[in-house]
């Protein structure tokens, strides 16, 4: 680790090793700092991806990939089944080999990369952020650099401290547990959503098969429900009562900002990506690949403000302007839809599970099922068509 | 105050950010609360969600 950079992004996950990736391709010098001993580990994911999004941004490798997916099923309160008909397949990915690869991805474009490397504060000059304060190896370092990127994770205190309102409320944060489990037997071609205010009361539960005896089991719930009783018993009491004989071989938790457009992700020398950024999509929770189209533009923004010797709020703007062209609007659409499908009472699913399973199977979309669920919601009509036909 | 069982911790920062005040900090392996800092707002405990933190009168 050298004393100066031209940019240090915070954060090894998907999001800060494609920043530091493509800021290194356009010509800066780039630290990449994380604070885990390892890339990659833990996983605090369900890792389904959708195969168009996917391939949007990256050619997929196949040890990236631990299963395929030709079919999502939603699953009522009362048990009944339904099989969206959709002609995108997806993903269950190997997020530990995935984020690991794209780390070494951005290894390669000459970015340094140090683990166990812990960012406690930034260095202001004259008012102007300079650098960050890390803590590596018990040793204290200060890192002189023209522009920060925070890619700090839900946690994004980097932002904070630059007076970036990261925070979430307890509403917008849904709250997560999966265990990875097997001795177990699925179809390993479906990802099941459950969906029942018994099961995962404003949010859902996910059961995403990594072969036929092995799965990521997760849900996540509002901050709002999860005052009441912990995410960690409502698992534990799914898999008990569906899969009583389930190893479980990995338990983790986390948490996923499902929040409105964060419209402010720039200030003078500092950028702000992934989950910091509140980039995740609030309806599904889905990060992955929102996270790395942003930290693309983040990293070319970034660079070309570094060769001008122009790190202002305004220069980096470009990066906040062209992600608002990218995602604003589907993010509030997003948003609009969650706060009315998490809404919805068991009545009200099974109600929907039982007229869209009357229909012929090519019937039974996305479209067509958010339409029946939200049928009280005339005015969300418009954001369904435009969320789902994109 | 709150009393983090660290045992328990698993270390995922979701209470990191549902605090208004700023101030708990994360650790690869520790998680520390300014507790002169804190206002009680139990933002934190409730958030978790595996139990980890709680509040002690």
């Amino acid at each position: 680790m050298k004393e100066y950079y031209n940019i240090v992004v915070v954060g090894a996950g998907p999001a800060g090793s494609t920043a530091a990736r493509i800021a290194a391709q356009n010509g800066a010098k780039v630290l990449l700092l994380e604070k885990d001993r390892e890339i990659g580990i833990p996983v605090r994911c369900g890792e389904a991806v959708g195969e168009t999004g996917l391939k949007r941004i990256l050619e997929p490798k196949p040890e990236w990939i631990a299963n395929k997916i030709e079919a999502v099923r939603l699953i009522a309160p009362d048990g009944t089944i339904v099989k969206v008909y959709h002609e995108d397949i997806g993903f269950i990915l190997d997020r530990k080999r995935f984020d690991y690869d794209l780390a070494m991805m951005a290894g390669l474009q000459g970015v340094k990369v140090v683990t166990k490397a812990y960012v406690y504060g930034l260095i202001y000059e004259n008012g102007a952020i300079t650098g960050v304060k890390v803590l590596h190896l018990g040793n204290h370092f200060q890192i002189k650099v023209k522009i920060v990127i925070g890619a700090d994770g839900v946690e994004s205190r980097v932002g904070r401290w630059a007076g970036l309102k990261t925070n979430v409320r307890l509403k917008d944060m849904e709250t997560c547990v999966q265990m990875t489990v097997s001795n177990i037997k699925l179809e390993r071609s479906y990802c099941d959503f459950y969906f029942s205010n018994q099961i995962a009361p404003g949010g859902y539960l996910w059961v995403f098969p990594k072969n036929e005896h092995l799965a990521n089991i997760g849900l996540g719930i509002s901050g709002e429900h999860a005052a009441h009783k912990a995410p960690l018993l409502y698992l534990k009491e799914f898999i008990e009562k569906r899969f009583p004989e389930a190893a479980v071989l990995t338990t983790v938790a986390g948490g996923v900002p499902c929040a409105p457009f964060m419209d402010k992700v720039v200030t003078n020398g500092l950028i702000l990506v992934g989950d910091a950024a509140h980039q995740a999509n609030p309806l599904t929770g889905g990060g992955i690949i929102q996270s790395i189209i942003a930290s693309e533009i983040a990293g070319k923004v970034a660079a070309e403000a570094v060769k001008e010797n122009d790190v202002s709020e305004d220069r980096l703007s470009e990066y906040a302007k062209e992600w608002e062209k990218e995602n604003g609007s589907s993010h509030r659409r997003a948003y609009r839809l969650k706060e009315a499908v998490y809404k919805l009472t068991d009545d009200d699913l099974n109600r929907t599970a039982a007229a869209i399973s009357k229909k012929p199977p090519e019937k039974q979309t996305i479209v067509n099922i958010f339409k029946t669920a939200l049928i009280q919601h005339p005015k969300l009509i418009p954001d369904i068509i435009k969320m789902f036909l994109n | 105050m709150i009393i983090v069982k660290t045992d328990l911790c698993d270390f995922c920062g979701i209470c990191v950010s549902v605090c208004p005040v700023d101030v708990i900090e994360l650790f690869e392996a520790r998680l520390v609360i300014d507790q002169q800092k804190c206002t009680a707002c139990l933002n934190c405990v409730k958030v978790c969600p595996i139990r980890v933190l709680e509040f002690d009168k």
